[in-house]
């Protein structure tokens, strides 16, 4: 029967061949399949739903809930200062890991590696746990920062209580917490650069500056794109610092979109689950344009890095 | 690191060859840069020092009596080492029960995200099948998806197949949620390997199942340790799921959402939860520090592919 089948039917011939492939699979897809695609799908069709906590009845409300989130101020709000966070952080994270990689990265620099270590530590620890540190640092009362500050002869601030710091605060947190990742990718990126090139170009008398200028600069530019891109999409992932150091306030002053849909889906008296989705699947859609600049942007870094050879 | 090399000779040479055009201002340069390095180095040292001063505020913080945390200004050293903090933490806060649940979480992950990806690794990197190209094309495509746009879907998916607060459920949840990079790891590992070991493994008999295991999986030593670091890391440092995963059971908790429940239940015992953090972050800091080629290792192999 098998052997028959096989000999008349080469796609199912084929399929059989890979058996052993597929099996293989199965774990990542059944997992996967459930863990990460099927959400990606079931948002969208929640987000349809008036549903008010898991377990409740679900119905369907069409584009009722988009109408609501887009008719929210709160939520624009923190799409505001979701952006405004990727606006600052971004760059800061990119330039700043730079600047340390090229520090580490000279050859006559000693203890390169204990510097490099340091830098890291932060990026190991829990988040979630660093964000309760932080408050204790940034404590008005009897945080180091403000003991600091006073002793300086200024006035102590309420970093995190008060609408106008607390983000800067975060800011300033995340950026610390995870400039080490960065550095890590610049020092990746600055190894391609060949040693032999820097050296004969310095032998012909250019010094450090011009041939950072003429030769390691040119090479890291398609490594800044592929870099910056990483970062945008770790620091879209900010909902461990924010909740434990803010939790959003003072008021919703540092609500970012993922607190804003943990908020409505499990800490409010009612559930809305629906809603939630709805604003989950607006982020969703903005990761989806940052992905495709992605894509675009390796492609032009890519064609970028072959034009030079 | 090539510092040691790069250092002697070779600088050496170089001022050797440039001498007899310009003798005066190289010998000046190299005054100028040798200062400008020793002005780089201390600066850093500054800086590096700020970096963990956090860490050491709070192992400080987490020796010290409660009073003293607020009193003693800028001191690190506390008066006295006072070691209750820490056993307060560990029964009164629970922190004994989120730690073990913490392990527990992460060693069955880490070893079932192995053994998932190597095998997914393994098969995309070796074999040309139909769908191929579908599947990279998924896993590649879903590379950043953030737990703030899954976690409604999660929670459901698992309180209907009856998981949902329970330990097993956390753990099936972050074994199935992204882990893209280590699939994508393993393939780029399994890749560099010559075909030639594999077609010896054959020629002696052994089937698909035996050549993985006792053929494929030896070799793949390093980028497993890659693997398992990673994992291992994003397991313990994971606070969204466990914490919506929890709710209803206090039990349950891992370290980060402990320290949640921690600060909103005693929020005046800082050296209590200065404590406690101090427990929760130790094993991963210490892990890091030994293995820290390994969490390198890791992060440089996103910008290489």
């Amino acid at each position: 029967m098998r052997a028959r089948s096989v000999r008349r039917n080469s796609v199912r011939h084929r399929l059989w061949e890979s058996r052993w492939p597929y099996l293989f699979l199965l774990p990542t897809a059944a997992l996967y399949g459930v863990y990460t695609l099927w959400p990606i799908i079931a948002s969208w069709w929640y987000s349809f739903l008036s549903w008010s906590g898991f377990g409740a009845d679900k119905t369907f409300i069409g584009l009722q809930n988009y109408v609501d989130v887009l008719h929210d101020p709160l939520f624009w709000s923190s799409f505001k200062i979701t952006m405004l966070f990727m606006v600052v952080t971004v760059p800061l994270r990119v330039g700043l890991g730079l600047l340390i990689a090229l520090l580490l990265n000279h050859p006559s620099l000693p203890f390169s590696r204990l510097f490099r270590t340091a830098f890291f530590v932060p990026v190991v620890t829990t988040t979630a746990i660093v964000g309760v540190v932080m408050q204790f640092i940034f404590d008005p009362a009897s945080g180091p920062v403000d003991l600091v500050l006073t002793k300086l002869g200024g006035t102590p601030i309420d970093f995190l209580g008060s609408a106008n710091t607390a983000l800067w605060t975060v800011m300033a947190v995340h950026t610390w917490k995870w400039v080490g990742i960065t550095m890590i990718y610049w020092l990746a990126a600055l190894q391609t650069v060949p040693r032999d090139l820097l050296e004969s170009a310095q032998v012909d008398g250019a010094g450090q500056a011009r041939s950072f200028r003429h030769i390691t600069l040119p090479l890291l530019l398609p490594f800044l794109v592929i870099i910056t891109l990483l970062t945008v999409e770790q620091n879209m992932r900010i909902f461990d610092l924010m909740l434990m150091m803010t939790g959003g306030g003072p008021f919703y002053a540092t609500e970012v979109i993922e607190l804003y849909i943990y908020r409505w889906a499990f800490t409010a008296s009612v559930p809305q689950l629906g809603y939630a989705s709805a604003a989950a699947v607006i982020l969703g859609v903005i990761l989806l344009i940052f992905a495709a600049i992605q894509l675009l942007g390796i492609r032009l870094s890519r064609r970028m890095a072959g034009g030079q050879q | 690191m090539t510092v040691t090399q790069q250092r002697g000779p070779d600088k050496l040479g170089l001022s050797q060859q440039a001498g007899p055009t310009r003798p005066v201002p190289v010998r000046r340069s190299r005054l100028r840069r040798r200062a400008l390095i020793w002005l780089a180095t201390i600066g850093l040292s500054i800086v590096c020092l700020v970096w963990i001063y956090p860490f050491v505020w709070v192992l400080a913080a987490s020796l010290k009596d409660q009073l003293e945390v607020f009193t003693s200004g800028l001191d690190l050293l506390p008066k006295k080492f006072v070691w209750q903090n820490y056993s307060r933490a560990w029964t009164s806060a629970h922190f004994g029960t989120y730690m073990a649940n913490t392990v527990i979480v992460t060693v069955v992950t880490s070893i079932l995200v192995i053994i998932r990806c190597a095998m997914a690794g393994y098969v995309l990197a070796r074999f040309r099948f139909i769908g191929h190209r579908v599947v990279l094309g998924v896993l590649v495509g879903t590379l950043f998806v953030p737990v703030g746009y899954t976690i409604i879907p999660v929670v459901e998916v698992t309180r209907q197949l009856g998981l949902l607060n329970s330990l097993a459920g956390m753990i099936i949840a972050l074994t199935g949620g992204g882990q893209v990079a280590s699939v994508l790891l393993y393939m780029g590992y399994f890749r560099r390997i010559p075909t030639e070991i594999e077609e010896a493994a054959k020629l002696d008999g052994a089937g698909f199942f035996r050549t993985f295991v006792q053929v494929m999986l030896p070799l793949s030593g390093p980028v497993t340790a890659t693997v398992l670091v990673l994992t291992v890391l994003e397991t313990w440092n994971a606070f969204f799921l466990p914490l919506v995963f929890t709710f209803s059971r206090p039990d349950l908790r891992t370290l980060s959402v402990g320290m949640q429940a921690f600060v909103g239940q005693s929020s005046t015992d800082w050296s209590g939860m200065a404590a406690a953090a101090t427990m929760s972050i130790l094993p991963i800091l210490l892990l890091f520090l030994f293995l820290q080629r390994y969490f390198f290792d890791g992060i440089a192999g996103a910008v290489k592919s």
